[in-house]
């Protein structure tokens, strides 16, 4: 019997980018712009794709994958405002994972401008996997609290914007959105910030515009 | 909690490892996890514990070895260790950083017994 010691040196997320490099290359080459949206349960992430599907649904053609741990009631939400969803019942599992994504690719249609991808809810798992998007965003609602950038560092630093969401709470809340931006922006300088609410429509249009024009931009980059 | 998924693709490197060289048993695994990495090094271990049973790392020992965030500033040209996570220069205020470590999750070595 000998002993050997062995240099491996390999990625244990090395697969999931693999399948999540692969996913975003077919979307891109497709035109198809791919946002991961994170955040704890109950921020708003529905409802806001709820509101953007009437902003976007005139001119431009979305489906949204939602992710739940049980119940497909988050996807009849998005159907109900006629636009195809697919739920994934991750049946305890606290993220999504890039092969997930992969299982639903062939039955995704080639001719959509936007695909959303609601994750699981929770600000800490999801933050480790790339799903093939192109853009991650982080949703932060009022009444969760002005604290939470550094308590949850590695959704805030991985992602591209920040939303601030239920903006229509915060004069009854002790929220300063000026103390989370600037919190976040130290942690991330990059990241692009939202305010807004779906309940009364402020900022939707902003927030929309901003993937429009990411959507032109991956179209120019690929064309 | 999502260290038991990481653990799973472990066991996936590791199985494929000790088949290439035709092991008999892996009987040490070495990890690095960096602060930015996502995962615990506490919960990877317990999870390696419970997944190694039934394996061919059953008698497996893991060390982890916690890799901190170190930066390098594009503009003074510093080298930076955040423990904060902040991720602008503590020297000149740019926030043109290049990530040097901190965000790995890596199988660095493994024993076996052949």
């Amino acid at each position: 019997m000998t002993k050997k010691e062995i240099l491996v040196l390999e990625d244990l997320l090395g697969s999931n980018k693999k399948i999540a490099a692969d996913i975003r290359n077919q979307l891109s080459k497709k035109g198809i712009l791919a946002v991961n949206l994170l955040s704890s349960p109950g921020a708003g992430k529905t409802m806001l794709l709820e509101k953007l599907s009437e902003v976007l649904k005139p001119d431009y053609k979305m489906a949204v994958i939602e992710g739940d741990i049980e119940t497909e009631r988050d996807a009849e939400r998005i159907r109900a405002k006629g636009i195809p969803a697919w739920q994934i019942m991750t049946g305890g599992a606290c993220h999504l994972e890039a092969k997930m994504i992969g299982r639903l690719f062939p039955d995704i249609p080639a001719d959509l401008d936007f695909l959303f991808i609601e994750n699981v809810g929770n600000l800490v798992c999801p933050a480790s996997f790339d799903l093939g998007e192109h853009l991650r965003c982080v949703l932060l609602s009022t009444p969760e609290g002005d604290d939470k950038p550094k308590k949850y560092p590695k959704a805030f630093i991985t992602s591209d914007s920040l939303i601030i969401s239920k903006s229509d709470l915060v004069s009854i809340l002790p929220f300063d959105i000026e103390r989370v931006s600037k919190e976040a922006l130290e942690m991330n300088p990059r990241l692009e910030i939202f305010v807004l609410s779906s309940l009364n429509g402020d900022g939707i249009k902003e927030l929309s515009d901003y993937f429009i024009q990411a959507l032109h931009k991956l179209r120019s980059d690929h064309a | 909690m999502h260290e038991l998924s990481l653990i799973t693709n472990l066991f996936d490197i590791l199985e494929k490892q000790a088949n290439d060289k035709n092991a008999k048993k892996i009987v040490h695994v070495k990890l690095q996890v960096g602060v930015l990495s996502g995962a615990v090094p506490e919960l990877l271990e317990s999870a390696f514990d419970i997944y190694k049973k039934d394996t061919i790392a059953r008698e497996a020992a893991i060390t982890i070895e916690k890799v901190p965030l170190k930066m390098d500033c594009k503009d003074c040209k510093a080298e930076l260790i955040s423990n904060d996570y902040i991720l602008t220069c503590s020297q000149c205020g740019s926030s043109n950083l290049k990530t040097i470590a901190g965000t790995e999750l890596i199988l660095e070595k493994i024993e076996l017994e052949i």
